[in-house]
């Protein structure tokens, strides 16, 4: 795992709203992690943990309050030029929650995916630019009739594989989908995870799959981050943090989701987490530590040494 | 068990401006005194439709009921006046909405909003209802509440407001109460309260639950039967362990196969072909047909009956006629009917 190249460093990275007034929001509050290039790393937590501002604060959508986003060994925060900005733009793209506000209703979708091809002048003649629309249309699985429609004559599955397609269009390396599925139905889901998966093959994509429906995340992800208020609790691979769990929260979370199946839900325990459990006492240093090679739980020494002993058992 | 709905081959159509909407075609099925009945389906599939008819809460202008009867107790609710309907809403059927963010009145206070039903239809004096609207925040465990009673919508969470919402719809201790997604908006966490707290209620005043959802996580929580919707219609109803563990209707398959396990390995996630179909030009055989790899040509043209699997399970789908050809479900539809056999 070490020896993978890392796309993007994210180290302590803060995002405050509100800084210094009463309400101040500390809505990212000190993380830190990597992402691998070619893996999909799946973020989740409750609403309003930080999860989204992650993804958003990572793309330049909010300025960081502190910390440091490495894309490439590059900060992508701080000062740049236009040049460099533009670069940084096409490499990095996004895929929004809800397929139906976040495509403009008054453009038409072969506008729509060619808007990041014009800005940065991907295309050098008309044709050429329908062509590429067209080629994107086929690769999410639409037609090319589709492109001199307009948004609102589509179904929610194929408004969001129009925003992937946009996304796609200025050949990026790392795409950041917040939620890209929860907006659609059970058997559309698949649909578009499956599309997901197979452009990242074919592709070599990487992604920040942003979620809180744990199974898909789980499905679709080779290492997940566990957010609350603010903070990354747990972070390993997709099969070891299902097997096992070892932050409280985690284990509360994976305790809560209902599976479908009758028999497990007549037995099922669900575990409340209590953030008082802790008892962190003053001046002892709580942060990610490494329990297990991969496996990283934010927690103190003492704690460190108790997820050790159990996971021996 | 004693029947206290009774949904009888209901057909409900919407006139818009491109022609008729069929959206509800031919809707059979029973709620028992007590139980949980889950409806599923995906959007489009009439499962709210059905619920806010049974409420008669369509719009007025360009729905229709065409045909068929909705019992509640042995009167037709479809007959009542709508002076009549008042009387019934919200006393001994009322509903819960999916978002817990717009169906509060943001301009009352969260009391006043639980005390309205009583005073309306229990002639409650106002320190009674006051009193009452207390006890009920305290029933659905709302912490404070003789000081939350006076607060407002917003200065509830998302969860606490769901919780609200239901206090509300339980004030009159309604015999049958509708949950239209009442967890869809919500975190994992606060859905297994919410989910907990309903069982609890359920158990304590006795009433009889539909559960609109399109989580078969939650159905298999909550449920007692499961009815699958598909384009208008059930297409298989039975009790909960007979339709996650022995499936008949290939998009039940459909639907058990595209949830990712929580145990599953890698590889494709199946997923069902095509998109739902269009209700302006219902189909003339099952709806169900151009998404399904097992159609054959009797699929095309006429649609299917219910088939009884069990006294308790029926399905609508030709696989089932004693002529038709005897068909591999797919594989993790398989491994759950072995365990049904095993469970037998």
């Amino acid at each position: 795992m070490e020896n993978r190249e890392k796309l993007l460093e994210i180290k302590n990275l803060k995002q405050y709203f509100n800084m210094g007034q009463q309400n101040e929001v500390r809505a990212i509050d000190g993380i830190t992690f990597d992402i691998y290039k070619g893996e999909t790393l799946g973020l989740v937590g409750e609403s309003g943990c930080g999860k989204s501002t992650t993804g958003r604060t990572i793309i330049r959508l909010y300025e960081a309050t502190d910390g440091e986003v490495l894309y490439k060994g590059e900060n992508v925060h701080g000062k740049k030029n236009k040049k460099d900005l533009k670069k940084f733009n096409r490499s990095m793209q996004m895929i929004f929650q809800d397929p139906y506000a976040s495509l403009n209703p008054r453009m038409k979708v072969s506008d729509v995916i060619a808007e990041g091809i014009d800005i940065h002048g991907l295309a050098k003649t008309k044709q050429e630019r329908m062509e590429m629309v067209y080629e994107l249309l086929e690769t999410v699985g639409l037609n090319r009739e589709h492109a001199n429609r307009y948004p609102h004559e589509f179904s929610g599955g194929q408004r969001q594989r129009i925003g992937i397609a946009r996304a796609l269009a200025v050949q990026p390396e790392f795409i950041i989908a917040d939620e890209p599925i929860s907006a659609l139905d059970v058997s559309i889901q698949a649909q578009v995870v499956n599309l997901l998966k197979k452009l990242q093959r074919e592709k070599g994509l990487t992604y920040l799959f942003i979620a809180h429906d744990l199974s898909m995340v789980k499905y679709i992800s080779d290492r997940i981050g566990v957010m609350y208020f603010g903070k990354l609790v747990e972070l390993t691979t997709a099969e070891e943090l299902y097997k096992h769990p070892l932050h409280p929260y985690t284990q509360s979370l994976l305790s809560a989701i209902p599976l479908p199946d009758p028999e497990s839900e007549r037995t099922r325990r669900r575990k409340t987490y209590d953030s008082n459990i802790h008892q962190y006492a003053d001046g002892e240093e709580v942060k990610m530590r490494e329990v297990v090679p991969g496996h990283y739980v934010y927690c103190s020494e003492k704690e460190l040494n108790q997820y050790q002993q159990q996971y021996v058992k | 068990m004693e029947n206290i709905l009774e949904v009888k081959d209901l057909n409900i159509s919407f006139h818009t401006f491109a022609g008729e909407v069929k959206a509800i075609r031919g809707v059979n099925f029973e709620l028992k005194k007590g139980e949980t009945l889950a409806i599923v389906g995906e959007s489009g599939s009439g499962k709210s439709v059905t619920t806010k008819a049974i409420m008669r809460l369509l719009p007025p202008g360009n729905s229709q009921i065409k045909q068929g009867e909705i019992l509640f107790e042995g009167k037709d609710l479809t007959k009542l006046s709508d002076r009549q309907m008042q009387k019934i809403r919200g006393q001994d059927i009322s509903m819960i909405f999916q978002d817990p963010m717009t169906s509060l009145n943001p301009t009352m206070t969260v009391g006043k909003q639980i005390m309205e039903p009583l005073i309306k239809h229990q002639n409650m004096s106002k320190s009674a209802a006051r009193e009452r609207a207390v006890q009920l925040l305290k029933l659905v465990g709302i912490p404070k509440p003789e000081l939350r009673v006076k607060q407002y919508p917003h200065q509830f969470s998302g969860g606490m407001r769901q919780r609200v919402v239901i206090a509300i719809a339980l004030a009159c201790n309604p015999k049958v109460l509708i949950a239209d997604e009442p967890t869809t908006a919500l975190d994992v966490t606060i859905q297994a309260q919410i989910l907990e707290l309903m069982k609890d209620l359920q158990q304590k005043i006795d009433t009889s639950i539909i559960f609109i959802t399109h989580d078969l996580g939650v159905v298999a929580n909550v449920a007692d039967r499961v009815a699958v919707m598909y384009g208008g219609k059930i297409v298989e109803i039975g009790t909960v362990d007979e339709v996650f563990y022995n499936p008949q209707h290939p998009y039940t398959w459909g639907l058990i196969s595209s949830m990712p396990s929580l145990d599953a390995k890698d590889g494709e996630l199946y997923a069902i072909p095509g998109t739902p179909p269009d209700l302006l030009h219902p189909p003339k055989g099952d709806a169900f047909a151009p998404r399904n790899e097992y159609a054959m040509q009797i699929d095309l043209e006429e649609q299917p009956p219910m088939f009884k699997v069990s006294d308790t399970h029926y399905a609508a789908t030709w696989l089932l006629h004693p002529d038709a050809p005897k068909v591999e479900p797919p594989e993790a539809v398989k491994s759950r009917m072995r365990k049904f056999m095993g469970m037998k």
